[in-house]
């Protein structure tokens, strides 16, 4: 990679409770689809087709303009064997890469490791959301965890501190300072306080440094990419984006919970890359979404249950869109335990990103070798 | 009237033998004295449990709820809430050893029975509390135990009943896992229930005699038809199960020691203090409890003031009693209990069967901005009945000076010893100011916002990330 070229940049887009595969590329043609999903099948004249078979969901219309585009490459029947169907197992499996024993060190914090193995940038991977996901979490790698960008920052919750903050700071950054002969649990709580300081203080200018015509919606997702996008444009070297959206665990009145979500997630995600384009830095960065495993395909009547096989998405301006892998068979002789068959390692998806698009060995990242596939 | 000196050691007893405990219980406690806390401690039969009826009548939804956090906010509200703490804390020490998650047992009431069962016999004798870990659904399930049959056995729970449980790595054979495996082949759950149309069953534990392996077992040492009971008879004799229970406790209660996976590597950084808990738990026929008061009454345990760092539990369990904001039901235990995830302890889930990393490893970028910010947004708020009421105490003993400020601070939030640098932060802190003054109503308003600034910035050090 020559030097004059900026460094590539991921983010990843947790669709968190399982979203719903087949009401979200749906196989609108498909007579099993039409049998298997009596109450929450959308029906034909809804979709938007994308060739005679496959149609992505009413609700998905940006998504579809970019795919459209060429930009969205859709990975079908991700997963992997013996889906346990239970959120929190699944939900660890993708993050570790380790669906044979509990795992506890997260690819993506792997992935900032490798990408930065002497912790210089604090800011190297940041976390959007309400504390670490599994997949961020690995030793001796610092990740910045916001919840808010505006409001980000040391004691930020002391009611009516506004006056004394910066005062406040500068002791803290004091009380933090490095100590002689204090011990090395003292020494090692001084320097994780300094660079939260520092990261925080970094972190603060993004806001300030941003101007966009582009305008988000007022939802949690669109917060989310918006700061993203103002901290990716504030150029702080940050090079894994981690958030995620939810819940998409359906089994419940689906059509109205889902058909939200997907209007927010689509909208901001479109906003996202807008944004991107209209400052000239759409090119560096790509956009994996993913979800735990996809829904049963026969509907509980009002909803769906945990089901296996799933799809997932990557989206950015350098990705050669398109289908990748195929869409598990509906015939219910071909499913399994009612659930359509994975037939594509999530593990190859990742690698792909991580080979591909970061240029890094993924056989450690991901523990092993996967079929990588071309959408980058 | 207890001293100062006396009531900075109940403050140190009161944090590791349950979550903390503010300023006027350590007073009380004090002149009771610190032996009599002890066995107070070690009592708690003496005192009534949770009220249940009034905690469920507020939260109807919570006991059996099915979705975190809920069970999560059911167990924070009894460490705040409890009349007998080392209970509570004990409950946890065994949740963080006998580490099992929600991840894969999917069934948070599950896990809040098991809980339940540390309760019960957390201070029991130790081969009791290990078979009802054995027959502990959960636990059955976590680790596979429901998959170990005669002729097929699964290893899972008969691996980490010695390496993770007893004995530790090293103390056994290969064959010893199989054959402790085979003794408990037919333990297992009783087929569940199905949830429609009578609603939730708890699992129960089922002994099924025609998938058990009664065939003769070798282990370590013994054979015989052995089965799962005689298992556990055998383990809990062995001296690696003492030392090794002895430095679980040690590390959960003294001082930090560095990971488990190093302790057969890397000795005990006090010997001796291992050597006196092994003592007591071979003495005393295997009894917790016998080892709980050889630790509290020991100088090792007195003189290992902030030798810790705390658990996310600790540190929001402990600052949510200093704020008084906690003690009934009320809307806000689910949000304790998301903080503690964030702050790296989901309870009721941890990471793994090797459970959460302690100490230090307590400690990243993250984590520490949380409890920074959790703990300095609940002190610096003088709105708080707790905080307010180390206002009125600073008001009352008249620490108006500058130093006495930053030392009646200190006592009443621990009492808590800084560094010199920390010192000099709150010193110059206070000294920016001048003399707090009570006279009017506007000069009483600043001198409380005053307080409640040095409050926050004592949460923000890093010496309150010490238990």
């Amino acid at each position: 990679m020559s030097t004059t070229k900026k460094d590539p940049v991921v983010v990843v887009f947790q669709l968190t409770g399982a979203n719903d595969y087949l009401n979200t590329i749906i196989p609108y043609t498909d007579p099993h689809y039409r049998d298997a999903r009596p109450r929450v099948g959308i029906s034909e004249d809804q979709v938007l087709p994308i060739d005679d078979q496959l149609a992505f969901n009413p609700n998905m219309g940006p998504v579809k303009d970019l795919y459209d585009q060429g930009k969205i490459a859709v990975i079908h029947g991700i997963g992997y064997e013996n889906s346990p169907r239970s959120h929190f197992r699944s939900m660890d499996i993708w993050h570790t890469c380790e669906p044979d024993k509990v795992g506890t060190e997260g690819w993506a914090g792997k992935v900032i490791r490798d990408l930065d193995p002497t912790g210089e940038n604090v800011l190297k991977g940041i976390n959007f959301g309400q504390g670490l996901p599994r997949a961020l979490a690995l030793r001796g790698v610092p990740v910045t965890s916001v919840s808010n960008l505006e409001s980000y920052g040391i004691m930020s919750d002391v009611p009516g501190l506004s006056a004394d903050r910066d005062k406040l700071l500068d002791r803290f950054a004091r009380m933090y300072a490095p100590a002689v002969g204090t011990g090395a649990t003292m020494d090692y709580l001084g320097q994780t306080g300094r660079d939260a300081l520092r990261g925080a203080d970094i972190l603060k200018v993004a806001p300030e440094k941003y101007s966009s015509t582009v305008e988000y919606a007022d939802t949690p997702i669109a917060r989310n990419l918006k700061s993203i996008a103002q901290v990716y444009l504030a150029d702080m070297g940050t090079q894994l984006f981690y958030t995620a959206h939810g819940s998409f665990d359906t089994h419940f009145n689906q059509p109205p919970m889902h058909q939200k979500l997907w209007i927010d997630c689509s909208r901001a995600i479109s906003d996202f890359f807008q944004d991107l384009d209209e400052h000239g830095a759409g090119d560096n960065l790509i956009m994996v979404l993913f979800t735990e495993f996809g829904r049963r395909v026969r509907d509980n009547g009002t909803g769906t249950d945990h089901g296996a096989g799933g799809v997932a998405f990557v989206i950015g301006n350098q990705v050669k869109g398109g289908m990748y892998s195929e869409y598990p068979s509906l015939k219910p002789e071909d499913l399994q335990q009612g659930d359509l068959a994975p037939n594509y390692d999530f593990r190859g998806f990742y690698a792909t990103v991580v080979d591909k698009w970061l240029g890094l060995d993924p056989a450690p990242i991901v523990g092993g070798n996967f079929e990588q596939l071309d959408f980058v | 009237m207890a001293s100062k000196d006396e009531i900075a050691l109940m403050g140190h007893l009161m944090r590791r033998a349950g979550f903390g405990a503010t300023y006027d219980e350590l007073q009380r406690r004090a002149n009771e004295g610190y032996e009599a806390t002890v066995e107070d401690l070690l009592r708690p039969e003496a005192h009534p449990p949770v009220d249940e009826n009034v905690l469920y009548r507020f939260f109807p939804g919570m006991e059996g709820a099915l979705a975190p956090p809920t069970n999560q906010a059911d167990w924070v509200y009894r460490m705040i809430n409890t009349r007998r703490p080392l209970e509570e804390k004990v409950a946890l020490f065994w949740h963080q050893l006998f580490a099992t998650g929600n991840s894969k047992v999917d069934n948070p009431p599950e896990l809040t029975q098991q809980i339940a069962m540390f309760r019960e016999h957390g201070m029991g004798r130790f081969p009791d509390l290990l078979v009802e870990l054995a027959r502990n659904p959960a636990m059955i399930y976590w680790l596979d135990n429901n998959g170990n049959h005669r002729g097929a056995i699964n290893e899972n729970w008969g691996r980490e009943l010695l390496e993770l449980f007893s004995m530790g790595v090293g103390n056994y054979s290969e064959d010893d896992i199989k054959e402790a495996s085979r003794a408990f082949t037919g333990w297992t759950i009783a087929p569940k229930i199905p949830r429609n149309p009578l609603g939730r069953f708890y699992w129960n534990f089922e002994y099924r005699p025609e998938d058990h392996d009664d065939g003769e077992k070798s282990f370590l040492g013994h054979t015989g038809n052995l089965d799962g009971d005689d298992i556990i008879q055998i383990v809990v004799r062995q001296p690696a199960t003492a030392r090794f229970l002895a430095r679980h406790m040690y590390n959960f209660f003294v001082a930090d020691e560095p990971q488990v996976p190093s302790w057969n590597i890397t000795p005990p950084r006090d010997p001796e203090a291992i050597d006196a808990l092994v003592q007591a738990y071979e003495e005393s026929d295997f009894d917790i409890r016998a080892m709980l008061r050889t630790l509290l009454l020991s100088d090792f345990f007195k003189e290992a003031r902030f030798e810790r760092v705390k658990s996310p539990a600790e540190l929001v369990v402990g600052t949510a009693i200093l704020a008084g904001n906690y003690n009934q039901p009320r809307p806000g235990f689910p949000a304790l209990a998301f903080e503690c995830a964030y702050q790296g302890q989901e309870l009721l889930n941890p990471p793994s069967v090797e459970s959460w990393h302690t100490g230090s490893e307590w400690i990243d970028g993250g984590s520490l901005v949380r409890r920074v910010n959790f703990a300095a947004g609940l002190m610096g708020n003088t709105t708080l009945p707790g905080i307010r009421s180390i206002v009125d105490g600073i008001r009352e003993r008249e620490a108006n000076s500058p130093a006495e400020l930053v030392e009646g601070c200190l006592e009443l939030v621990g009492p808590l010893d800084v560094s010199q640098t920390t010192m000099n932060e709150l010193l110059a802190q206070a000294e920016e100011d001048g003399y707090l003054r009570w006279e009017t109503e506007e000069d009483a308003r600043e001198s409380e916002q005053r307080v409640g600034v040095m409050l926050a910035l004592i949460a923000a050090s890093r010496d309150y990330q010490f238990a």
